[in-house]
């Protein structure tokens, strides 16, 4: 149904007009332009479209954009804009990227993990990080950058 | 000649004031070598300077670097960062070789407008020869400054010393100037040939880890891929697809589609395409067009591949050098065996995607492509359109690992003529499903080889017969009685290898043939070792001579604290050695299989390798976790299905890709090498990954595995028979 949906994006007010059945992805990337959150698969298998709405890390593109209406959503775009993330800090110091497409959507995932559980063991880690994919093999990287952003004790701020 | 040298005008009068240095890389420019597959068979296709169509590919520099008038130097080359590290290994070589700050250097890449033409970037050649060229042309380009500063500030070369772009006679500090300065506001081309490059023991940024020059954007999701550039007024199109290979078009009905308010039907020769300015809308309004395909021919299936393709293959071709009757009159046992490989994905993360927009008749292109100058061959030919009015633009890209050497490059050809017939901005991003249907897959494989070993545990014989990825290219034990056979390869119908024996389209898949025939030689490797009685790391050593491939197995068995043992000692333990473009691997595994389950734990990989000269070892490093990583893939899980033409595997949850819960400890040792060139890793620390995982589950479970993937259902079906 076309209506205008209200929602904080990034900290700010934003408001759509559009079908509010549409996937926020599609939103995010082409009524937005916020470009950083990628598409993978389509069908939630992948993470590369993971956003955080509310504390909670949700695949975008199966999160219909009624659903975030007068919710809070943050992108890549949002995260660090002043300082770096702990979080975005951790990946820089361990490479924990190759190509780079699937980084912003494991950023935000384990973004969200950390402000749930700010001390994870690597098997909650391993746990909350699985559903994301990264076809360059980056993964060993990833999970050490994780735990030293968790170390860091920072993760939650 | 006059053609190359009004090339070199265009880019000296793109590149404005300052010091310019071009500078070739031979090898790049000759293309592939005759007689069929390059050593290690770079993963592209076939087409090098000769298949550039006489556009007047510039054949005496590959790349050039630019010192401006504000201090910042540019490094300018046509291959694409797919997040190998490409820009930070080459500004790092940059920085070392003209004595700049790092921090000064600046990359650009895959632009086909602003970069000397480049084939693609494929099988490590950016570390191999690109690199080693920009070296080379970085101490040129020194030497010309040094010439310059001496004749300015009245000082002789010999007493020179530079520092972070700043020339100082050593013996006079009060005599100094910038390389800035030097170049201000004037077009120098000067050549100092010859010039030799720096001792490595003075490097001060190669051999350490500098800090990624990708690393700011993509943390901060601001590198832009192809699908991310969202231009005024853009389109994005979904096209029609065919439901299996082969199948045409009858009839099409778009009337439902049309209705869709802000819809446009495209239709034009082979293209149907559904356009909206939201992708989601476009892609729901593609699913009201009515279309009847005729019945594509049928074709093989998983099952029936091996049969078919052993059938296309015919007779191994005869000849070899090898006396193979001789090599089993001195075997004590013969072994006889079958490998089989299936078809597995690049799957990118990134699907192909291309943005095009059309501009007073030039035609723009951002594409997530490996091989941006065979992207414009395949526009300008498609739109009749000479090379110059292409520009194709491939930045950054979400993952390549040769899926995106874009030999057909149909969705870029796609935006290009969908913008031009709208006249307006359009985005082709492949579906995860288009993804898997047309990339051109790692080929399936049937590899047979006989082998017979002696009584004292020497090699007397093997012979091989690699039907589907291409032949061995660098066999590296030491067999008396030798022959290596085969049909069909990794490049398909589009050039070498021989009868046509795949049902699919096929390509390089990081790195070509080498993986599939590892599998093959290891495991057989291993099952005459077990047979013998003989620790496999032994038996390995005793049949080879190559000090290479000895000082990294041996490199690999201390750090992996390899203890003697025979197979199958129960303890999960593997190895398998392998070569890709003179690197060298040899790696080994820890893994655990639950025999009621049938399922695999890898629990650590030790890999290690020779790369020669090692420019960044931390990027090295990368690359090797990388190949591990991925390697568990294709050995573990990953194949696609298809029947006939019809590609069964439609997303990512019916093919499964290594994730963070399969992900072993992993040990990269990068052992030094008698090598000084510039070698590679992209593609070399996965070469052995099927062998090596295939005897890990031997030793721990006494299942001799013999088909790829090895999923627990056939890894409870081989227990069932061992
Ligand atoms: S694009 Fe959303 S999970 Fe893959
Ligand atoms: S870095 Fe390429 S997919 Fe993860």
């Amino acid at each position: 149904m076309e209506r205008t949906i209200s929602f904080r994006l990034n900290g700010k007010p934003a408001s759509v007009k559009t079908d509010d059945g549409r996937m926020l992805l599609w939103v995010l990337r082409s009524d937005l332009g916020l470009t950083g959150t990628k598409f993978g698969c389509g069908e939630s298998v992948c993470g590369a479209c993971t956003v955080v709405v509310g504390n909670q890390a949700v695949r975008s593109c199966s999160t219909p954009l009624k659903d975030v209406a007068g919710k809070e959503v943050l992108t890549i775009e949002g995260l660090g804009q002043t300082r770096l993330h702990a979080v975005q800090q951790a990946f820089l110091d361990h490479d924990a990227f190759q190509c780079g497409f699937c980084t912003p959507g494991m950023i935000m995932n384990a973004y969200a993990l950390l402000k749930k559980t700010p001390r994870p063991t690597r098997a909650q880690i391993v746990q909350a990080m699985d559903g994301n994919l990264c076809r360059c093999g980056a993964h060993v990287r990833i999970l050490a950058a994780i735990e030293e952003a968790a170390g860091a004790g920072k993760a939650g701020a | 000649m006059a053609k190359r040298d009004l090339k070199r005008r265009d880019f000296i009068g793109l590149a404005g004031a300052g010091l310019t240095v071009f500078f070739n890389t031979r090898a790049l420019a000759q293309g592939p070598a005759p007689g069929g597959q390059p050593p290690g068979g770079r993963g592209g296709s076939g087409r090098g300077a000769g298949g550039f169509g006489g556009m007047g590919a510039p054949t005496d520099f590959n790349a050039f670097l630019r010192i401006g008038a504000d201090g910042r130097v540019t490094g300018f080359a046509g291959k694409v960062e797919l997040g190998q590290g490409l820009i930070t290994q080459l500004a790092a070589v940059i920085a070392d070789e003209l004595d700049v700050a790092y921090d000064s250097v600046d990359m650009v890449t895959g632009d086909t407008d602003l970069c000397p033409f480049d084939m693609g970037t494929f099988g490590s050649m950016g570390s191999s020869q690109l690199a080693p060229s920009v070296r080379r042309a970085a101490a040129e380009a020194r030497a010309v400054l040094l010439q310059m500063a001496s004749e300015r500030l009245n000082s002789p070369v010999a007493r020179l010393r530079v520092k972070a772009g700043v020339v100082t006679d050593s013996a006079d500090a009060a005599k100094t100037i910038a390389y800035a300065r030097l170049v201000e506001g004037r077009k120098i081309e000067r050549t100092m040939p010859n010039t030799p490059v720096k001792d490595p023991k003075d490097f001060q940024v190669i051999g350490k880890t500098p800090p990624r020059k990708d690393a700011n954007v993509k943390i901060a999701g601001k590198a832009k891929y192809a699908g991310d550039f969202i231009l005024p007024g853009m389109l994005h199109a979904k096209l029609l697809r065919p439901p299996a290979k082969g199948a045409a078009l009858k009839s099409v009905d778009t009337s439902a589609a049309e209705k869709v308010p802000g819809v446009r039907v495209v239709k034009d020769g082979d293209i149907v395409a559904v356009l909206h300015e939201r992708p989601d809308v476009a892609a729901e309004a593609l699913a009201k067009v009515k279309a009847e395909f005729d019945k594509p021919a049928a074709g093989p299936d998983n099952a029936s591949l091996a049969d078919y393709m052993i059938k296309a293959a015919g007779a191994p071709n005869k000849s070899g050098p090898g006396d193979i009757a001789a090599g089993e009159r001195l075997s004590a046992s013969v072994f006889d065996q079958t490998w089989l490989e299936s078809y597995v994905a690049h799957a990118p993360i990134e699907t192909h995607t291309a943005t095009a927009q059309v501009e007073d008749g030039k035609v723009t292109v951002w594409a997530s492509t490996q091989a941006p100058f065979s992207v414009r061959t395949t526009i300008s030919g498609g739109l009749q359109l000479p090379a110059e009015k292409v520009r194709v633009i491939s930045t950054y890209v979400g993952g390549g690992f040769g899926g995106k050497a874009d030999s057909g490059a149909g969705y870029a050809l796609e935006a290009a003529r969908l913008a031009t017939l709208t006249g307006t901005p359009v985005q082709v991003m492949c579906s995860r499903e288009e993804e898997f249907f047309f990339d051109t897959y790692k080929p399936a494989a049937v590899m047979k080889i006989r082998s017979g070993v002696t009584s004292a545990g020497k090699i007397a014989f093997w012979d091989a017969y690699i039907i589907g990825p291409g032949g061995e290219q660098s066999f590296f034990y030491d067999v008396p009685n030798l022959k290596l056979a085969s049909a069909g390869g990794w490049m398909g119908g589009r050039g070498g290898g021989g009868p046509q024996v795949h049902p699919m389209a096929v390509g390089a898949w990081r790195g070509p043939a080498v993986h599939s025939n590892a599998f093959a030689r290891e495991s057989q490797i291993d099952v005459m070792a077990a047979k013998a009685g003989i620790d496999p790391v032994e038996f390995r050593l005793n049949n080879m001579t190559n000090p290479r491939m000895r000082r990294v197995l041996e490199a690999a068995a201390r750090q992996f604290g390899w203890k003697s043992g025979k197979a199958p000692s129960g303890r999960g333990f593997g190895v398998a050695c392998g070569i890709y473009s003179n690197g060298y691997a040899a790696n080994m595994a820890e893994v655990a299989v639950d025999k009621t389950t049938g399922e695999v734990r890898v629990k650590r990989v030790v890999t290690a390798v020779d790369v020669g000269l090692q420019l960044n070892p931390e990027g090295l490093r990368q690359q090797c976790e990388g190949c591990v990583t991925m390697g568990l893939g294709f050995c573990l899980s990953e194949a696609i299905q298809f029947r006939g033409g019809e590609i069964l595997t439609r997303n990512l949850s019916d093919y499964e890709l290594p994730r963070f819960s399969w992900v072993p400890k992993i040990d990269v040792v990068l052992v030094e090498s008698s090598e000084k060139n510039i070698i590679g890793a992209g593609e070399l620390s996965i070469t052995p990954m099927g062998g090596l995982i295939a005897n890990a589950i031997y030793d721990a479970s006494g299942a001799r595995m013999t088909q790829l993937p090895m999923t627990p259902a056939r890894i409870k079906a081989a227990l069932a028979r061992a």
